[in-house]
This record gives C-alpha cells, structure tokens and sequence, in this order.
C-alpha cells in the first residue's frame, strides 16, 4: 500500500505524460502481481466496486472532529478525501501496524468484511497512514482517483512496455479483468496474448466532431458525405458471438441487464453500433420515455410491455468473425443492410440515410429535426469513404445540432461548487412563471459562463441572500438567466411539470427585470404540448 | 494574572489591555507609548518583530527591534539615514515612557524574530508575530512568555495543517536527487528565512555538493553568515557558464517560488520544479505553482501548536491578527478561553 501511495504522488505531482508513463511503467516491473494489476486498474478506472462508502468516511469524522470546524476545513481544502487525509485524529487508543498491508491484501480485507468490519479496518489503516497514504486509500477505496492520466495513456504505458501497437492493447482491453494476470503474463513473456476469441467484448466507439458550420459545410457533398437523423437516444454497441450478446454504452460499460428483450431478441454474430431507444405504442419514444428504462437494472415484465427497447443500427465493426473496421462507411452500410436483411432482426432498424442535393437541404433537414420536440436532436454527417476509427479522427463524422432552445428564467437558488469553485455559488436552480405568479423550478446548471461572470454572480448572490436551506441558498427573484437547452420533457417529478435537458446559462440578463422572464406556458409551446 | 513589577500608575488608572492596546488602521496600537506594532504604513514609533516585508517596512520615524531584525531591514532598504534606531536583544527591557515597559522574547520564525512583549499598568500583552514551535537551526527557538493578553497568528489554522518534521520532507528531497540525478532540482523558497532554513537542515541531513544560489538570495544568506550561521560552500548561478549546464545535474538550485517555472529555469537541463512552503500540504495548492515537488515546509505554528501556544502562555484573553481567524477563535472559546478576531485591515494571507 505503501508504494502504491509513492505512485500516485509520483503520477500526481509530475507534469510530462511521458514522464508520467515512465514512472509507471517502473511501478508495473517492480511490483509483483496482483497488487500491479489491482494498481493499473484503480488508475485506469477500470475498478467495478467500491471498498467503502463516502458516507462511511464522512461519519468517521463527524464522530471524531467538530463539524464546524470539518466543514471550515473541507471548504478551504476543496475536497472531502483531502481534507481528511490531512485533518485525520488518530483514535485515542489505535492500534499500531508494523507494516501497512500489501495493496491487494488490502482489497481482500475490505471485500470480506461487513459493514462494521469495514468501519474498523477503515480506522485501523487511517491510524497508521501518512496524510499522503491516506489519500492514497480513500480516493482508490470511493473510485475518486484523478491523478491526470487518461485509460489512452495508460494503454499506451502497457503498449510500450511490449514494444506493440496501441492497437493490440486496445482490442483485448475490454475482454480483460483486474487484475490483469493474463496481461502481465504476456508483458512479461510468459504466456501468450490474451485469446478473447470466444468473449463477447466491446470496441472502443468512433465519434463525432460538432460541426463547423463556416469551414466543414464546404467539405460537405452529396458525391461524399451521407447524411442521417441524430436521434435523441444514448448510443450502444451491441456485441454477440452468435448465443451470448451484450450491450455496451459508448463508454464500454455493460447494460444488458436493463435490457433483456433487446438482448433475447438478437440473433447475429457481430458488433453493431447504433441509437438505443424506446417504442412506446409502437412509435418512437423519446429520451424521457427511454430514461425510465435506463433507471430500472431489472425491468419489470410491463414495463418492458410499455417501452419494448429498439436499436437503429448505423454502422457494422465485426460479422461473423470478420473484422470491418478497416473497410470504407459505404461498404460497411452495405453490409450492414445485408446482414439485416439476410437475418431480420425484430428489433434493429438501420438508419435511414436521408438525400440532399445541396448545403440547403441540409439546413431545411435540420429545420425539420427541430420541429420534432426533441425526438431528433439533427443530423449526421458522415464521409463515406471513412473507416472505424476508435476516438474522434477528423472531418469523418459530424454531428450537427439544431439550434438549442432558449428561455429567460429567474435565479431561484444557488449552492456552492466543489473543487476549485468551492467558494463561490455556481450551481443555480431557476424558475419560470406559472399562469398565478409563482415562479416554479425548472432546472439546475452550474456551466456556461466565465470565471469573470461568476464572481459576478456569486456577488450578487451574497447581497440577495434570503433563507437557507443546509447548502442551499435561496435568493431575492431578482436575476435573470437566458438558458440554453437541447430538449425539454414533462416530468412528474419536477413541481414545473417539465425537465430541461443539458440546461446551461447562455446570457446573464442583468438589464432584464425578473418580471419579464418567461411564462410556463412557453416552454409547453417549445415542447409542443 | 497578578505581575510584579507594578508602576505607580497601576495604583491611579486601572485599565484594561483592551483600553491600552487598540487597533488603529495603521495597526496595533499602544496608547500611552504612543507606538506600533508591524504597521502597514509609515508612523512615528513602531515596534517591528521581524524583517518580512508584511510586517516590516520603510518610512517609520522611530523604530524598535531586534539587533537582527534591524539588520535585515537595512539590507532590505527599509531603514533611512533618518530613522531613529533602538536595537534590544532578547529579554533586555526598555523603557517606552509612560510607564510602558518593552522587551523581546524570540519568536523561531526567522532569524531575529520576536514577540514585543508590553507591560503596563500591572498588565502583560504579548504580541507574538509571526512564530512557530517546529526546531529551526536557523535560528532561536520559541519561547512560552506568560502574559494576559497573547496577540496571534492564525496562518495556518485550520485541522488539516499538521506540518510534518522538516526531516522528513528533506528526505524526499534526498530521496529524489538519488533516483533522479539527471534533473536539476530546482527549490523555489523565500529569500528570508526558508532559504536558510532549507539549506542549514539539509547540511545536517548529509548534502554536501555546493548549493547554487538565484541572485535574489545572496545578500540575505551573507547577513545569516555573519550572525555564525554556516551554510556550507555555496555559489551563484550566475557565475557558472552557461554552457555548463550539466553542472546543475543532480544538485539543488535555490530561487524564489515565481522563479521555478519561469525563464530563468530554461538554462538547466531537465530541471525539476520543487517548491517548499507551508502551503505545500493542499495538493491544489501544489499543482497551482506547477511543482513537481511539494515540500511542507512552514515557518509558521500548525492548527495543533497554535492552540497549545495559546494555551502554555496563560492569558486569559488570546487576540487574533491575520490567517484563518474564525476557525481558531472558535476553537479557542471551545476550550473556554476568550478569544475574539482583531480585523485587521491588510493583512490577508500572509506569504512569508
Ligand atoms: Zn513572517
């Protein structure tokens, strides 16, 4: 455990990446298995459980500090982990170790012990840690660790290492598990790659850039690019070797268990990459309708019945053990569109490509995404002569967005950020009007201005303070905000009746008198209600 | 707390400390000595307890301290021709007139530190300053004057400063010149009084390579010498050729914090960004400077030594001057001695 803390602090304070890569590539040749393993995947955030719960930490030293001056503490330091790393009482009576436990004793001990179990080895190691060990333990036990290396860099450290290509790290990555016993065998030469033949992995996606409308559009013509809707779903990757399939989100995390009719239903061998969303009443949902399914880990039987999940499938990386990944997007929809066709799938769709002759009929597809409510968020671009590449390689896709909505709501109420903005209100909550003069809660958005802009805000909260309600702070109706957002939903849990989604403050109103923000009754237009 | 000495004053006039010492917007005020105490603009008479720049300055009329700290203030230019002078070595008192008497106690910040000691009308204030209890080779150690009212710091308090021993983070530093013995380390540390301090204890941890100075540190390490303090052979950078920058490898290089990032670094090969002070514990804090090194080394008392100082002197009333004020004066009245923040204007973080 020691060592591994010397590591993060090593990582931590060195600026280079490739200074950071050599110090860990030393760390994995000196460290024998598993605690190199255990330690790889604490920094790449590939750790799948927690050892203990903040909470758990936060009521140790509620017990053992006063919370005032916790709280005078935790506010200057910016955070919790730190703060208690530093400020830790030693217990009263602790008991002494001769020498801290290895990293993967460590796991092992948590792992096996109950929720009182926990609390006293969790005491135990805190009485015989340096502030930086104890840093070290609860960033890795709460998953917390940001020591400013990426899973890319890491990959590229393990790559370096074994003198190969990313690449080969990159396809068996998401087959392996911590800690990574079969990787370091073949690091070290002693065991051949990782055969995940037979495993239903995922592959890293591809992704689009946002359009630049002044430079890109010129790019764009019919002869190369097609064009497509960007539904308002999240993106999956559905994987199956022929009986076992799984869907992966964008970031390789495994959803299948939310949804078992999707997955029972597929029969294919190959990975498929496209828009997961849901059919209520057999006609496109919208991403309201999709989060009640992405909420629930174990549907029920009519929930499933009400929002059967669907798939539009735009692209094809893998068919029956064939790698497509190299192959042109033209070629790929074809197969794509064969496979389909070949092996109808209930629930996959392709995507349709859309025709246009000109930039101008792109930009009346894109007036119609915006007439949808939100259901389609615009369009795809996507040259057609461009490979799978994982990551976000240039001018090959596009994204580009309609025009977000735009309201003038009032600030409600602030609360602090965390981190760096830890002294200043940044998270606002604001309202609109409702047809009696009250102003209801509409969103949270703590992005979208400057630092300057914040200081200005965070003046103004301090001299329009009202009451307080534990963190939070409600304020005079006084100020007004123009938020920006892409899409907005009714929404039984919000008073408004409405959910703002991706709300971000556009324009700070300070000339715009919070009688004449919006009504309630613009946002039902907006939505179409 | 009864005190000996008693004026004939104590048996017309029975003020208060709260009545004698005030705070003015020059600063702490002592009333009948018509004096001050480290104030932040020119006045007639100031007592100054050490030489950094927020609590000594230029233009005062008359001014009190150490024999050190009046050195220190000339070598810094905040001494004119004009200026009256009274040096007082440690625990020599003074007559201030009107029955206040003045003395020195030393205070362990930096070389000539000092907690201005005030007695009047049977009473005792002790103003302490900057100060710290950490062993400090560089210079006197603390000394516990009881007193009824102690006037503090409050730098570093808050729980989560508990400065570790210099030792260990002079290890690291060791630790770092064996592992690394290509890169030049260069420690970003204030002229007076961290400079001196980190080059003392690493001679005492075994260094013995020459150190190499920034040119911003030589005059006030040349006054530390001629107060007996040896430092070892050290050299400025300036005069190594530039061509020579494999001189610097694996050696430490000393210059101020802004300075380790900056253009002068570019003329080492691979140099190593290293900064040493007290706020060095709060990882942000580190990162901010870009230091790629963070030593914890404080020349000011830590959460866990200011209310033990507090505590040893006594007083029944502890007056707070600058730092994180509220979180000691609660904690202060949570051990049920008085205590109450100064608010005084101008002093906010202080950096030395
Ligand atoms: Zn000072």
């Amino acid at each position: 455990m020691d060592k591994f803390a010397q590591l993060l602090d090593d990582l931590y304070f060195t600026n280079s990446n490739l200074a950071k890569e050599i110090i860990l590539t030393n760390y994995l040749r000196a460290t024998p298995d598993p605690d190199r393993g255990w330690a790889l995947s604490a920094i790449a955030g590939t750790l799948s459980f927690d050892l203990f719960k903040r909470n758990v930490i936060k009521s140790l030293m509620m017990e053992r500090m006063d919370p005032f001056l916790f709280d005078m503490s935790r506010d200057y330091v910016g955070e919790m982990s730190e703060t208690v790393a530093l400020a830790w009482p030693q217990s009263a009576d602790p008991v002494r170790l001769n020498r801290l436990p290895d990293l993967h004793e460590v796991i092992a001990e948590f792992q096996s012990r109950d929720k009182a179990g926990i609390r006293d080895y969790l005491i135990l190691l805190l009485d015989n840690m340096t502030p930086s060990q104890r840093w070290a333990l609860l960033k890795l036990g709460t998953r917390g660790l940001r020591i400013g290396m990426s899973a890319r860099s890491v990959k590229l450290t393990l790559a370096k290492m074994k003198k190969v290509d990313i690449d080969v790290i990159e396809s068996i990555w998401h087959g392996l598990t911590p800690p990574y016993l079969d990787l370091f065998a073949w690091i070290d030469g002693e065991a051949e790659l990782p055969d995940l033949s037979d495993k239903v992995t995922f592959s890293p996606v591809m992704l689009a850039h946002p359009i630049d409308e002044d430079k890109d559009l010129a790019r764009i013509s019919p002869a190369t690019h097609i064009a497509e809707w960007k539904w308002d779903g999240i993106r999956v990757q559905i994987s199956s070797n022929g009986t076992e399939t799984k869907i992966f989100s964008r970031k390789g995390e495994d959803i299948s268990g939310s949804f078992p009719d999707l997955v029972s239903s597929v029969n294919f061998n190959g990975i498929m990459d496209g828009e997961l969303l849901v059919k209520p009443g057999g006609e496109l949902g919208s991403f309201n309708d999709l989060q009640q399914r992405l909420n629930k880990k174990k549907p029920t039987k009519a929930l499933m019945e009400k929002l059967p999940a669907h798939i539009i499938a735009y692209d094809i990386l893998e068919v029956d053990g064939h790698n497509l990944r190299q192959e042109t997007l033209s070629e790929r929809r074809e197969k794509l569109g064969a496979a389909l066709s070949e092996n109808p799938q209930t629930r996959i769709d392709i995507s349709e490509t859309l025709p246009f002759k000109t930039i101008d009929d792109l930009h009346n597809l894109r007036e119609k995404a915006a007439q949808t409510g939100g259901l389609i968020e615009g369009l795809m671009i996507k040259n057609t002569s461009s490979a799978y590449v994982s990551g976000r390689p240039k001018h090959a896709w596009y994204k580009w967005k309609r025009d977000p909505f735009l309201l003038d709501a009032v600030l409600m109420y602030a609360r602090r950020g965390t981190g760096k903005r830890s002294s200043y209100y940044s998270d606002y909550t604001f309202g609109l009007w409702s047809e009696d003069g009250d102003l209801l809660p509409i969103g949270k958005a703590y992005f979208g201005f400057t630092d300057e802009e914040l200081k200005e805000i965070d003046k103004w909260v301090r001299n329009h303070k009202l009451q307080r309600f534990g963190p939070v702070q409600e304020v005079e109706k006084g100020l007004v905000f123009e938020v920006a957002f892409d899409s907005a939903q009714e929404s039984k849990r919000h008073k408004s009746g409405y959910a703002l989604r991706f709300p971000r403050i556009h324009r700070i109103r300070w000339d715009k008198p919070a009688s004449e923000a919006d009504k309630l009754s613009s946002l039902k237009v907006l939505v179409g209600t | 707390m009864a005190f000996r000495e008693q004026t004939w004053e104590s048996y017309i006039s029975n003020a208060s400390p709260e009545k004698w010492m005030q705070v003015r917007p020059e600063g702490l005020y002592c009333a009948p000595a018509d004096i001050y105490i480290d104030p932040h603009q020119p006045v007639g008479r100031a007592i100054i307890t050490h030489g950094h720049a927020d609590h000594a300055r230029s233009g005062h009329g008359e001014v009190f301290a150490t024999p050190e700290t009046l050195a220190i203030m000339r070598t810094r230019y905040y001494l004119k021709d004009e200026t009256a002078e009274t040096g007082l070595a440690y625990g020599k008192r003074f007559d201030l007139g009107h029955g206040v008497t003045l003395w020195f106690a030393s205070a362990g910040h930096i070389l000539g530190s000092a907690q201005a000691v005030l007695e009047y009308d049977g009473s005792r204030v002790v103003a302490a300053g900057d100060y710290k209890r950490h062993p400090d080779p560089s210079c006197a150690p603390f000394e516990v004057v009881p007193c009824d009212v102690f006037i503090t710091e409050a730098t570093f308090a808050l729980p989560v400063f508990q400065h570790p021993p210099l030792e260990i983070e002079v290890e690291k530093l060791m630790r770092s010149l064996k592992t690394l013995p290509h890169r030049t380390h260069i420690v970003g540390v204030y002229a007076l009084g961290k400079c001196q301090r980190v080059m003392k204890t690493l001679r005492l941890a075994g260094y013995d390579a020459p150190f190499y100075l920034h040119g911003a540190l030589k005059k006030l390490t040349e006054l530390y010498e001629s107060y007996g303090q040896d430092f070892g052979e050290w050299i400025m950078v300036s005069d190594i050729p530039r061509a020579d920058k494999h001189v610097f490898q694996g050696k430490i290089v000393l210059c101020p914090p802004a300075q380790i990032n900056d253009r002068w670094s570019r003329r080492f090969e691979d140099p190593l960004p290293t900064v040493a002070s007290g706020w060095m514990q709060i990882r942000a804090r580190a990162r901010q400077k870009r230091a790629e090194m963070a030593l914890v080394v404080s020349d000011h008392a830590d959460w866990g030594d200011l209310i033990r100082t507090c505590e040893e002197t006594g007083a029944e009333n502890i007056w707070i001057t600058h730092g994180r004020v509220e979180a000691l004066e609660y904690a202060l009245k949570q051990r049920g001695i008085k205590a109450k923040a100064l608010n005084m204007i101008g002093r906010d973080e202080s950096v030395e």
